[in-house]
Order: C-alpha cells, then structure tokens, then sequence
C-alpha cells in the first residue's frame, strides 16, 4: 500500500518561475490493484508518478510504502510504514530497484544493445548472479512474445515490440509495484488494447499497477480499479474504490 | 546470491556490449593507443636490453686503461711504459691491447680489430663476429681480403665465427694476430694501442690511476668505472625518458579528448539518464565508465607490451633498424636478452591506463549527478 498525505511538489521554489505541479495530494494506492492518473497534459501526474517511485522529493507532505521488502529493513519493519520522504539517496535507489518497475513513455531503451541486454539491464548493479536474470529475461521475453529478437538491437524492433521489451525490463527485478506513464501514447489503437491485456496479466499475478494517461482506452478499461482524476496538479476527482 | 563481485563482473559484461556498439571507433582507438604503447614499450625493452649487453661486455673490461697522449689525442704507447707502470706496487700485471677499426669500402661496413691478450689465432686467421660473416658472406675456412694501410691486399682465413647469440660487440669483431695487425696498420715493433692495467686491491684504482697520471704526464689513465659511467651516458636516457613519457602523456591526453570530445554525446548522457531511471546508483555508473576505460586501456597497455616484446626480443628490434643508424651496417641480428624493467613498466602503465581511465569516469561522473526523473520527461 501507498500513502501520499498533503503531497506538494515546487519546482524552482523561490524563483521567479516556481512552480507547484503538485499541490497537497492525499491519495491511497492499495496493492494488487490498478489505479490509473488520468487527466490533461501538464496536470502533474508525471510529477507525481516519479515521487511515488522514489526518483524524486516531495516539497512537503509524506509518502509512507507499506510491506515493502528491502535489504536494508528487518523483517519487523515490513509491514511498519516506510516514510520515504526522508531516506538518505542510497536507501531510496534501493527501493527503486527493488520495489518500482518503470515503463516510460518513450521506453528509454538503450539504443545498439540487444533487446534481451536491455531487459536485464535494471538487473546489473544488484549483484544477482548473470546466469539467473538472463534465465529470467528470457521467460519475460517469451511471456511477452518477444524471444526470437533476444539478440537483435532492440532499435530493430517495431514500435509494439520495443515497448513489450521495456515492459519486461520494468519486470526483471520482480518489482512490486509497476509505474508506466503514458505508455500507450506511442501506440495504435490495435497495440494500445494488446497493452491493455498485458497489464491484465500482470494485476493478475498480484502486480499492484499505477498508470498516468489520458488515453480513454486505458481508463475506460474494465480493468481499473481506481480512476484517479488531476489537473494543476490537483486530485479533481476519484472513481473506484479510493 | 547477490555479491559485488557479481556487479561487477555484470557491469563488465555490460561494459563490453556497450563498447562494441560503436566498434569501428573504439576499435581504432584501441590500435592507435596500442601502437604508442607498442613503440614506447619496444624502446624500453631495446634500452634495457642494450645497457646489458653493454654491462656484460664491461665485465670483461680491465680494472684501469692507460692512453698514452700526443697534442691531446690518443696515440700509440711504447712497450717500456709497461715495465714502468708494472713497477708500481699494488699493480698485478700490465698487458699490452692492440686493436683499431678498419672500414671495408667495398661492404660498406665498419670493423672492430683486435688483437687477443692471450694468442688465439696464427698469423694468417681470423676468428669474425656473425655480422662480419654476413655482410661479407663467408664461412669458416673462406678467405677474407682486408687492405693494408700501404694499399696491399692482405689475406686471412676464417676460422670461427662467433655464435650468434653472444654479445653485441662480437657482431663486427675480426680477432687476428699481432704480427698481421701490425701488417695491416704498418705500425712500428714495440708499441700497443694502449696498457691494460690488472690492480690487485679496487680499492687502489684510483690511487694508482693517480700515480701513473704523475709519473707519466703524457698519459691518461681511464678507470673502469668511467667507462662504466660513459658507457651509462651513451644509453643515458633519463633525459630521453622524460621526453618519451611527456610524450606518452600528451598523446594519451589527445586520443582520450578525441574520444571523449566526440564520446560524452547526447546520446550518451541520455543513457545515463535512462541507466538512473531504472535504478542504477551514481556509483554503478561511474563503475560502467571505469570499466569501459580499463578494457581499452588496458588491452592496449596489455597487447602493446606483448607485441614490443616479441619485437624487440624474438625479431632483434627489426623496426628500429632504420632509426638506429648508428649501428649502420653492422645493427645487432642476434636475438637480445629479455631484460624487463618493471619500473620503467610501470611508469608507462601509470601513464598510459591511469588517465584515460579517469578521463572516462570523470565526464560520466558530471552527467550522472542528473536527478533519476529526468528521463521521465526526455
Ligand atoms: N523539472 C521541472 N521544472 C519546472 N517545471 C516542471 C518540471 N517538471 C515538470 N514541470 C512542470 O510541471 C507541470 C506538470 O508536469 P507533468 O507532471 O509532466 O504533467 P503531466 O505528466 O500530467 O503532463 C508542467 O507544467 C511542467 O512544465
Ligand atoms: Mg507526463
């Protein structure tokens, strides 16, 4: 579970040209569920998305995870709440590899490198042992019916099949929590729905699931447990179980 | 299990993959900074080598030479100075050298002549280094034409040829008796190129070269150990060295702003960002570059000592015939000696692994510092 209270975030606070892209979010993301951002571009969901995912400070509030696994936490602390607003950068790396899978919008792919080195890239610096990730990818590239372009550059691959990688590559350190921010927004209707399905079979293997768009395929779908609405920043509305 | 020697051989591996990627660059790269490494490793070795040769030979030189001088050259001196000198106390024994050069017009090239201290050869035959033989293309038993100073052909016949592999002085030597190189030279009975002197205690050596200077003010005697000296002065290279590592460092210091001056593109910062995104440290990366230094520093490091190893060493330093001219016709084709001075190794490892693996880090270092979520909004 995720617990955002009073969440704010100022870019160039003090500035002339600060700016709050999020303003005093309260928001409960409940696990094995999928919870969609949904609303206009510049509302702040990719702002918030990357706080939720560690990658970034809120200016103020909290941002507490519940039940995460670390290596840093004893096995008391996994179900306390876990305040991520004040872990040193290292502990929220940590957290970051181990507990968020990212999906980008532009799949931030690493160009020249095979798709299979691209999905276990996440993988490196954990210290894992190759042998067993590789073994892991490759599963993922099957799942996700990729495997025969295990080797090509993924720069090869078509527009569908690149993002299936960068899915799998959000998988390969068994993340809890997945986060894809408008990931249908390079996709055609046809692929668009094929993402959809994938993401089905990710809640059903108890993925809890956060996606920013604004693509009506993706909150329109049956497969939403929470439709979250934002603009400037703001939570407008919240359909579903909140 | 998850251990950090897993990560780093799994950054490794990514290092190399992310190396291959611009291959023909990084390639180049490599054989350019291959090439120094294998010119400068060469002339350490061929130095190294050379000094022991020369080391070698000095150990058979005696303790004290005395010249004797006329208007400030070198000129023959008179037998009796050696029962003179031999009166000395503390000196063992005094010998006449007769030796001098000898430049066959028709080969072209320069030749050591030497008389042995102890008879080894009849009037009439020579033993000749392997470099004679070859340049004059004869074997044992052939005949060898020299012309005296008074313009007749003199005849010798070979009868050794020093095996190749002896020392570097042996090359262009013709060994042959008093009496033909006395024929050679038309010198007078009664006197020698110079006084090998043997003295009993090293100590004395400079007192006695001292005492010979004051009896005998029309010589000069020469120590050992400055011939020793003059000949570390002849391989003298310190000043050289420094010149050769500047050298080696500024040339590092080139290719790697080449390579980074065309490396740390957009591109590149942009996969900096994605590899921060997906939750690699600032240090993972910093790892990533070090790694991507190393494996073409050292590769060249490694591949360039390898190869000036057998260049110099299995091949006589073939490249440096042409720079080496001094040795002219007679250049060494023996094979030399391995000698390996780790120091100087060293030295050139330091200078040529060290900063270009720093300058790899150092760029990636700036741009991986970007905050983890700006390649959320690339
Ligand atoms: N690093 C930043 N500095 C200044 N302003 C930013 C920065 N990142 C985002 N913003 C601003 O915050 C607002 C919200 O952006 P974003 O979260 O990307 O919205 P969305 O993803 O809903 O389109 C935008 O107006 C954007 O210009
Ligand atoms: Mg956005």
């Amino acid at each position: 579970m995720i617990e955002l209270s009073s969440v704010t975030k100022t870019f160039n606070s003090g500035k002339h040209n600060q700016f709050t892209a999020v303003d005093g979010v309260n928001l409960t993301i409940r696990p094995g569920q999928l919870t969609i951002l949904k609303g206009p571009s510049g509302s702040g969901k990719t702002t918030l998305m990357a706080l939720i995912g560690c990658m970034s400070r809120p200016s103020s509030g909290r941002i507490c995870l519940h039940g995460i696994r670390t290596s840093f936490f004893t096995e008391t602390d996994r179900e306390a709440a876990l305040d991520i607003t004040s872990l040193p950068e290292r502990f929220l790396t940590e957290i970051r590899r181990s507990t968020f899978g990212f999906i980008f919008q532009q799949f931030n792919l690493m160009k020249g490198i095979t798709a299979l080195e691209n999905i276990m890239l996440p993988a490196y610096p954990t210290g894992e042992s190759q042998a067993v990730f590789r073994r892991r990818a490759l599963e993922l590239m099957e799942l996700f019916a990729v495997a025969r372009h295990s080797s090509s550059p993924v720069d090869w691959l078509s527009g569908g099949e690149q993002q299936r990688v960068a899915i799998a590559r959000a998988l390969i350190n068994n993340p809890a929590i997945i986060i894809a921010d408008e990931p249908t927004a390079h996709l055609d209707s046809k692929l668009s729905r094929e993402f959809m399905e994938m993401v089905g079979t990710l809640k059903a293997q108890g993925k809890t699931i956060l996606i920013a768009s604004h693509d009506p395929l993706v909150f329109d779908s049956e497969l939403a447990d929470c439709v979250v609405g934002m603009r400037d920043g703001r939570i407008t509305d919240i359909a579903g179980s909140p | 299990m998850n251990t950090p020697l897993n990560r780093h051989g799994n950054i490794l591996d990514f290092a190399i993959s992310s190396l291959l990627r611009r291959r023909s660059k990084n390639f180049s790269l490599l054989v350019v900074y291959t090439l120094i490494v294998f010119v400068i490793a060469s002339l350490i070795f061929f130095v190294q080598a050379m000094k022991r040769e020369a080391g070698l030979l000095l150990k058979e030189a005696p303790d004290l030479v005395v010249q004797r001088m006329i208007a400030g050259r070198h000129d023959l001196i008179p037998d009796r100075y050696k029962e003179q000198i031999g009166a000395i106390r503390g000196v063992t024994a005094v010998t006449p050298r007769l030796w001098g050069y000898y430049y066959d017009q028709v080969f072209g090239a320069n030749y050591t002549l030497l008389v042995p201290e102890q008879k080894l050869v009849e009037p009439g035959s020579i033993l000749i280094g392997p470099g004679v033989a070859r340049n004059q293309r004869i074997q044992v038993s052939d005949m060898l034409t020299l012309k005296t100073s008074s313009n007749a052909p003199l005849l010798l016949t070979v009868q050794g040829i020093y095996p190749s592999s002896s020392e570097l002085i042996s090359s262009d030597l013709i060994v042959l008796s008093a009496e033909d190189f006395q024929a050679m030279f038309n010198l007078p009975a009664g006197y020698a190129t110079d006084l090998a002197v043997t003295v009993a205690n090293p100590q004395e050596q400079t007192t006695i070269a001292a005492k010979i200077a004051e009896q005998f003010p029309d010589t000069r005697p020469i120590l050992k150990s400055e011939i020793l000296r003059t000949y570390d002065a002849l391989f003298e290279w310190r000043g050289g060295m420094m010149v050769v590592i500047l050298f080696v460092a500024v040339l590092s210091f080139i290719i790697f702003a080449w390579d980074k001056a065309t490396g740390l593109s957009a591109e590149e910062r942009k996969e900096i960002g994605i590899l921060k995104s997906i939750g690699w440290e600032t240090s993972d990366v910093l790892l990533l570059k070090f790694w991507e230094g190393i494996v073409i520093s050292l590769t060249a490091f490694l591949v360039g000592v390898v190869l000036a190893y057998g260049h110099v060493f299995l091949f006589s330093a073939t490249l440096f015939e042409p720079a080496l001219k001094g040795w002219s016709v007679m250049y060494p084709h023996f094979k030399l000696t391995p000698v390996i001075d780790v120091y100087q190794l060293t030295i050139l490892f330091a200078l040529t692994v060290l900063p270009y693996t720093a300058a790899s880090i150092i760029p990636a270092w700036l741009a991986a510092t970007v905050p983890p979520d700006a390649a959320m909004r690339s």
